[in-house]
């Protein structure tokens, strides 16, 4: 039986955007592990170090111009970096982007 | 009820061998033996349907529509009516009211969805528009298409969700176009292909824009949109600014606007964009774009979601590579221009589900799309309030705007 919160964890993907690529080898998406959404982007960091800064805030918690989605929805509807994840779930960690007009 | 009564005509002083026969009766004579056939309804009941949810159905043809019809009618000329009366009205069981000039092709058309086609609740209104204009009733008339808009825009028409109604729509529109560069061209090229009256903004430096030519280089970039808009569309005017927005003048340029075409290239003037869209309830098409990958969204102020909705605050200047920095496939901004452009027109003319609370991804590379949701955020800095309560000096700001500034150079 698999006890919530001790998940030995379930594997994900996670869409990396086009700023986070250097800092993950130039891959475009990665598999981690993990019981929940903060436990699979600390995978990630942990991989990459590079991501850490990038991601999280000084508080830990996810920067305020990221937005990373659990599927389709915003994970700050859900229960944050707690919300749970299950196997083959999608991660997509969404920057802002501004380019446009001047290209 | 019979559907064919035989009639039976003698003229007089004729002498038929073998007694009577059947007469083909007049034209006429057909048309008051329909009408015992089909339901009418007066003009005065048919104004007091006008929101209830029928299908008011003008069989005229083009020109009689064109020079006047009732509000909201839908235009199915009777000679096209078993064709394309299920596009107008795709529900049998709704209650259809039928008129023409008079009342008399009407109750044929009528006739036919009745009996021929199974509309369960169909009528003909009496006396037709005429009738309804002498009685004072409300008219709409809509633009005149000349013959040669007539046929530049034909292929709309044919179109259901577009038709006579939503062309007028486009062309009587007025849409604000942000960056005539690699997002704004196509934009700008396919909305005037529309009809759509749109401005082009010369906010940056712009490369990459299908809309100039090379015997045009050095020419101002404004004033070369121009001259393709209106080589292209002559219908299309085209207003000019040549200036940069900033919160001093970015009301008074939105004023006015039904939409708002966002192909900015920086932080700061996206956020003042959305802010002053906000206070102004004008809905954006926004697009980014980088290397091979697309971010496109709708944001239509106190509907759904705004800007600030979906990103708090910019990444700082290292994480925020502009294309030019970071390179973009040059076929990109043509991809996600056109999608804007499309959003543009499904928001003139109402067709279709827009994207509003929903922020599509277009990856080049692997050829995928992803959709996320958007929603409203309920603590949003600018949305969550009123318009009249956001000052003009909260504009384009946001947590260390100096140092993002600063850093951005």
């Amino acid at each position: 039986m698999r006890l919530p919160g001790s998940l030995a964890g379930a594997m994900a993907t996670i869409r990396i955007p086009p700023v986070l690529r250097a800092s993950v080898g130039g891959e475009r998406e990665l598999n981690a592990e993990g019981s929940n959404v903060g436990e699979v982007l600390r995978a990630l960091a942990d991989a990459h170090p590079a991501t850490a800064q990038q991601i999280f805030g000084a508080d830990g918690d996810l920067n305020r111009y990221v937005n990373v989605y659990l599927n389709d929805e915003d994970v700050r509807v859900l229960d944050g970096l707690d919300t749970p994840v299950a196997e083959r779930d999608s991660l997509v960690i969404l920057p802002a982007m501004a380019g446009g007009a001047e290209g | 009820m019979a559907r064919h009564t035989p009639l039976y005509f003698l003229k007089h002083g004729t002498r038929r061998r073998g007694g009577l026969r059947p007469v083909s009766p007049s034209g006429a004579e057909y048309v008051r033996q329909i009408k015992s056939q089909i339901d009418e309804v007066d003009p005065s009941e048919v104004r007091e349907l006008a929101d209830e949810g029928v299908a008011i159905v003008d069989v005229r043809e083009a020109e009689e529509f064109a020079a006047g019809h009732l509000p909201g009618a839908v235009h199915v000329p009777r000679s096209y009516l078993e064709s394309r009366i299920d596009a107008a009205v795709p529900d049998r069981s709704q209650r259809v009211i039928l008129y023409c000039a008079s009342g008399n092709r009407s109750a044929l058309g009528a006739h036919t969805l009745e009996h021929e086609l199974g509309f369960q609740h169909v009528e003909s209104m009496t006396g037709g528009y005429t009738l309804w204009k002498d009685r004072g009733y409300p008219v709409e008339v809509p633009r005149q298409f000349t013959p040669e808009q007539r046929a530049r825009y034909s292929r709309h028409f044919l179109l259901p969700e577009i038709g006579t109604e939503g062309q007028q729509k486009l062309l009587d529109a007025k849409v604000l176009l942000l960056g005539a560069g690699g997002l704004g061209s196509p934009t700008a090229l396919y909305l005037a292909a529309a009809g759509v009256d749109d401005d082009v903004v010369d906010v940056s430096n712009l490369q990459r824009q299908v809309i100039h030519t090379t015997d045009r280089v050095g020419v101002p970039k404004v004033d070369s949109a121009e001259e393709a808009i209106h080589a292209l569309n002559p219908d299309v005017e085209v207003v000019k600014y040549h200036t940069r927005l900033d919160a001093s003048n970015i009301m008074e340029i939105l004023d006015g606007y039904d939409i708002v075409v966002d192909g900015v290239d920086n932080f700061p003037t996206r956020y003042l964009l959305n802010d002053a869209s906000v206070r102004l309830r004008i809905p954006v098409v926004s697009a980014a774009i980088l290397g091979f990958e697309g971010q496109l969204s709708v944001f239509a102020p106190y509907e759904g979601p705004c800007y600030r909705c979906l990103f708090r605050q910019p990444p700082p200047a290292e994480l925020a590579p502009s294309c030019g920095a970071n390179g973009v496939l040059g076929v990109l901004p043509g991809t996600m221009g056109l999608l804007q452009a499309t959003e543009v027109v499904k928001l003139i003319t109402g067709a279709g589900e827009p994207l509003i609370g929903r922020l599509l991804m277009y990856d080049a590379l692997s050829a995928t799309t992803t959709e996320l949701k958007v929603r409203r955020d309920p603590e949003c800095p600018i949305c969550s309030r009123e318009p009249d309560a956001i000052a003009d000096d909260e504009m384009g700001v946001f947590p260390d705007y100096e140092a993002f500034c600063a850093a951005a150079g």
